[in-house]
């Protein structure tokens, strides 16, 4: 992609819906046949934000560029994009067949390459023998691919996704996740989609826009995202989080409790108070057993590594999740997942003492969120 | 969710977004729509308002008069002064109504037309006007007239505007007392069929009652008459000539008894459709829960059952009071001496040809009329908030006794109705009562009579249909539009508040509205008046709101984003419409079509003061041959419009469940 201008350049976009302010000035870039998602809390302003690139709902302020041009004040009739929202709004008193043909009427073509046009895309969707079928006969998951397939119909530049999955149930899910990216990366067309599920935006995603309050709090790819959260909002967001209070000592340690952490480069200034953050995966326990047997057991930071009493622990499948505490840390709990293996060499059982370390690289350190 | 403004100042500009071709195409159709509802609603209305202001005098010190009794020219003096030496017109004998004449003869002594005595005379001021004979004379120049051309000159009042018209009302306790008359009818009609309605529809609701069917469909039959055909039975049931007179005692029909028997009768379905609305969207779970807490019935029935339909029955309240003190057939066919608004108004119109006053009774039935429209809009409101989609509809139990006594009430209100109908058709069917009680036609002979004989009913049939079917696609087409019109929020709530506006006035009204504005020369559309057009026109704009809002509920239960979806596909907006929101929404086509056509085909009082000899209604001819003491005839004709009505109601039925069965596939799953 490099310095090729993006897809979609969208400047300073504000939404106002009275004197709330539902967007606030927002900059973002789309490269062509990228998978964006906007992820975000209920209320947050991502539909506003795709209804703005839509034209259904436009923007109060601020410019939006597609594909070169300024489609800022357009309709929706003059822009270029499909559309699948999360009711579907399929026609229900139209056949399957004809719903997806319904954008290739009057466009010229012959009803032959129309209906030949519906065939492919109905093959493209898996559904080839439900043409004849009225929307209501079919299951939340057929419908869902038919207005997949209706809004790829006339093969637009940009897809636009409002919760296209969270009206179906788990499994369902899981399964389209993966037919709607592989049909996305297949045609490559740029696609926008709209979840306020994380799991989806990790899985399916080139980049995730993670939204609060109608402004973007970080994009970045699902590991950026994952991995190097922007804010305490990302890191809360995403995944499970331990957040420990602490005070700035400096701008590479903290102080949790009576213990001095060195972690990841902030930018809070000395003595001021904010919130330290691990992964529990990322929690490292240390002790006989701790590795398969042979491999070493080193300690990176000997000033991270305390010893804790294992609260609690729960067996979550694949893991175990553990509660530690500690009267250095002043009985704030911290939270790790151990390998089910560690747990049954090192015999770790509850009301058990051992030493953990938080390593450098796995704390973060942010300003309380006010 | 911060709700701070923030500081728009570094902001880019203001985005204007384009309208589209379609946006375009759609407020085209709201203004066309929304001027439509302006000139047959509220410009009518506005003549309305201000010929009730109006006020007429002579205005004598507008003219000059001179005398030539053969001995040359007198001195000129004003015909003010001229009054002032005789002592003829006292003030107040100079308020008059907008086509009073004054004649100027009276004003001159020892006048004769035979004499030689020559006259001029003159309007010292533009703006007056007199009379010789049918010429209207307005300019200022003296005109000379021989004795007898004199006697043939009248003056013409001058208008001013002032509340004299109003002072004049309640100064005049025959006028004002009708408003008494009016709310006491109203609200006694009012409380007597809430009461008869809601057990009604309770016992439809709440019961395991046998032959529910066949009571919704009689208690539904009402609605298929004009409101004065019960008046018509209850003359022949109660009458000075009735079959039951003896019942009556020393009371007479002829009053507020017969006007709010009458009343009950007419409104009842009315009042039992939105009861048994709110009692049937009204939470099962809360029944469950009630009955779990050991709450007996009568326990269950205050705590739960009233407080959930209260909405329906504060509804269903003013929409009894509405109908009643708006309604004019009724009380002109059983009141007697008994006088209410409505009615007053067509004396004062047809009798005394004083449109000023009848404009002024006019305005004091809008109050009444506006205010219950105004609650009914209120809580309407309300009860659809309440509606949620989880609720659980309530499933009766068996319960022998309760069953019986519902079924034996329902069956007395069913029996009553069926009463009403089957008196008016036998009495259309007796040669002379109570003379000559063999069977015969005659009284079908309506071209031997007042009213417009066969002819009107045909008129009424082609009126309905047309109404019907004008009104249908108006109503839907401007629903739609104001429903998915982008933007445009000024114009939408100006349309808005249009359509909403004819269910607050009375048909009367908006009838004597039409006359101020229609038959003024001045307006380019007097050529409607008198023509089937303004019937037309009248009977849609006075059923408007009903449908519109039948039509809006439709689209509203449509997935707001088909539009959407639409325009992606770059498809204009009325494909959308033909190939999907018609076809979804056709149900409520129908509804809305047969609603249109039964009230068309009822209305007495929006078309009392707008027919013509060549466009007599059904319904209105009822009423006069009624007024001409042809009362078999007149029940003749009404149980004509019923049968009618029936038909439409049969068809509308059979083609609403064909359609059903036609849709099914796609309707359910
Ligand atoms: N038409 C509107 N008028 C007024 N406020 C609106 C309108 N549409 C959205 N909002 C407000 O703007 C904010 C953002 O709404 P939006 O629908 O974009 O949220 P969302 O992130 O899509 O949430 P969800 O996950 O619940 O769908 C919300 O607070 C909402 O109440
Ligand atoms: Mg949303």
């Amino acid at each position: 992609m490099g310095d090729t201008t993006p897809f979609l350049k969208i400047r300073n976009l504000t939404k106002m819906f009275g004197t709330f302010t539902a967007l606030k000035d927002i900059s973002l870039n789309v490269n062509e046949g990228e998978f964006i998602c906007f992820l975000g809390p209920s209320g947050c302003g991502k539909t506003t934000f795709l209804r703005a690139i839509a034209g259904l709902d436009i923007q109060t302020a601020g410019t939006i560029e597609q594909a070169g041009k300024d489609i800022s004040p357009l309709p929706p009739s003059e822009r270029d994009f499909g559309i699948v929202f999360q009711s579907y709004a399929l026609f229900p008193n139209l056949t399957v067949n004809r719903n997806i043909a319904y954008g290739l009427e009057n466009a010229g073509k012959s009803k032959k390459a129309i209906k030949a046009r519906v065939a492919e895309l109905l093959e493209m969707v898996g559904l080839s023998d439900q043409g004849d079928k009225y929307p209501a006969q079919l299951s939340g998951g057929q419908q869902q691919r038919i207005a997949l397939a209706r809004a790829l119909a006339t093969s637009p530049g940009l897809l636009l996704l409002d919760e296209p999955l969270s009206a179906l149930d788990a499994k369902v899910r899981t399964f389209l996740r993966h037919e709607i990216k592989d049909l996305q990366a297949k045609l490559g067309i740029t696609t926008v989609m709209v979840t306020h599920d994380q799991e989806e935006a990790l899985t399916m995603a080139d980049r995730i826009v993670v939204m609060d309050h109608g402004t973007i709090e970080q994009v970045g790819t699902p590991l950026e995202i994952y991995r190097e959260p922007a804010t305490l909002f990302v890191a809360d967001f995403i995944g499970e989080m331990n957040q420990l209070p602490a005070t700035a000592v400096n701008n590479t340690s903290t102080k949790v409790g009576d213990i001095e952490l060195v972690c990841n480069e902030h930018t809070i200034a000395q003595g001021q108070s904010g919130i330290l953050t691990i992964r529990p995966e990322d929690v490292v326990p240390h002790g006989k057993g701790a590795r398969s047997p042979g491999a070493k057991d080193p300690i990176k930071t000997p000033q991270n590594t305390f010893d804790v009493t294992i609260k609690e622990m729960e067996f979550l499948g694949s893991f175990w999740r553990a509660s530690l505490t500690s009267k250095k840390l002043h009985d704030h709990e911290l939270i790790a997942d151990f390998s089910i293996n560690a747990v049954s060499r090192m015999a770790l059982k509850e009301g058990g003492t051992i030493k953990v370390e938080l390593p450098e690289q796995a704390l973060r350190f942010y300003a309380a969120d006010n | 969710m911060v709700d701070v403004p923030i500081n728009t100042a570094h902001l880019g500009p203001t985005i204007k977004p384009k309208t589209g071709r379609d946006a375009w195409i759609m407020r085209a159709f709201i203004v066309v729509i929304g001027l439509y509802l302006v000139i047959t609603l509220a410009f009518p209305l506005y003549a309305m308002l201000s010929k009730s202001f109006n006020t007429y005098a002579f205005d004598l010190s507008r003219y000059e008069i001179q005398v030539n009794t053969g001995t040359g020219w007198g001195d000129p003096i004003t015909v003010e002064d001229l009054n002032e030496a005789v002592k003829k017109y006292k003030p107040e004998d100079l308020k008059t109504s907008s086509d009073g004449r004054l004649p100027i003869v009276e004003m001159i002594d020892g006048f004769s037309f035979r004499s030689k005595t020559l006259y001029r005379l003159r309007n010292t001021t533009k703006g007056s006007a007199y009379l010789v004979g049918s010429e209207r004379i307005t300019d200022t120049q003296w005109h000379e007239y021989t004795s007898n051309e004199f006697r043939r000159v009248f003056l013409k009042p001058v208008v001013a505007t002032g509340l004299d018209n109003f002072v004049q009302y309640f100064s005049n306790p025959s006028l004002f007392n009708s408003i008494y008359n009016s709310l006491f009818i109203a609200i006694v009609s009012m409380v007597i069929t809430i009461t008869l309605a809601f057990t009604f529809a309770y016992a439809m609701a709440r019961s395991k009652m046998r032959f529910k069917g066949a009571f919704k469909v009689i208690a539904m039959a009402p609605i298929l008459v004009p409101s004065l055909l019960p008046g018509i039975a209850l003359v022949y049931l109660f009458g000075n000539q009735g079959m039951l007179k003896v019942l009556m005692g020393d009371q007479t029909i002829y009053g507020p008894i017969g006007i709010i028997a009458g009343s009950v009768f007419f409104t009842f379905p009315h009042a039992m459709i939105i009861i048994q609305t709110s009692l049937s969207i009204s939470d099962a779970r809360l029944y469950e829960a009630s009955d779990a807490l050991g709450a007996s019935k009568i326990k269950t029935f205050f705590t739960v059952t009233l407080p959930g339909a209260r909405y329906g029955l504060i509804s269903a309240a003013f929409v009894v009071f509405n109908l009643v003190i708006t309604d004019f057939g009724l009380p002109k066919v059983i009141g007697g001496q008994f006088n209410v608004l409505a009615v007053d108004i067509y004396k004062q119109v047809i009798g005394q040809q004083n449109f000023e006053m009848g404009a002024v009774v006019s305005v004091v039935l809008l109050i009444p009329a506006m205010f219950a429209f105004a609650i009914d809009r209120i809580v309407q409101k309300k009860q659809v908030s309440t509606l949620t989609a989880r609720s659980v509809p309530y499933e009766p139990k068996v319960n022998r006794r309760f069953d019986n006594i519902m079924f034996t009430y329902s069956a007395v209100v069913a029996g009553l109705i069926v009463t009403v109908l089957a008196v008016c058709q036998f009495a259309a069917l007796i040669k002379f009562w109570p003379y000559d009680l063999t069977l015969s036609l005659v009284n079908y002979d309506f071209d031997v009579m007042d009213g417009g004989g066969w002819g009107s009913f045909t008129n009424s049939i082609k009126l309905g249909f047309m109404v019907a079917f004008i009104g249908t696609v108006v109503v839907f087409v401007g629903a739609y539009m104001v429903e998915k019109v982008p933007a445009f929020g000024l114009g939408r709530s100006a349309f808005q508040f249009l359509a909403m506006l004819p269910m607050a006035i009375p048909g009367m009204v908006l009838g004597l509205a039409y006359i101020f504005f229609f038959n003024d020369p001045a307006n380019p559309l007097n050529g409607i008046y008198g023509t089937m057009a303004i019937l037309v026109i009248c009977s849609i704009t006075h059923f408007y709101t009903v449908s519109h809002l039948t039509a809006l509920t439709a689209l509203k239960q449509m997935d707001k984003e088909f539009e959407s979806v639409s325009a992606s596909l770059k498809q204009p907006f009325y494909k959308l419409f033909t190939r999907v929101t018609v076809p979804v929404c056709l149900p409520a086509i129908l509804d809305i079509s047969i609603y249109l056509f039964v009230n068309a085909m009822t209305t007495v009082s929006a078309l009392i003061f707008l027919y013509s000899p060549d466009t007599t209604l059904a319904s209105v001819a009822m009423l006069n041959m009624d007024d001409a003491g042809d009362i078999a005839p007149a029940a003749a004709m009404g149980m004509m419009i019923f049968y009618a009505n029936s038909i439409a109601r049969i068809i509308h039925h059979f083609a609403s469940k064909g359609l059903y069965t036609k849709t099914q596939a796609w309707r359910t799953r």
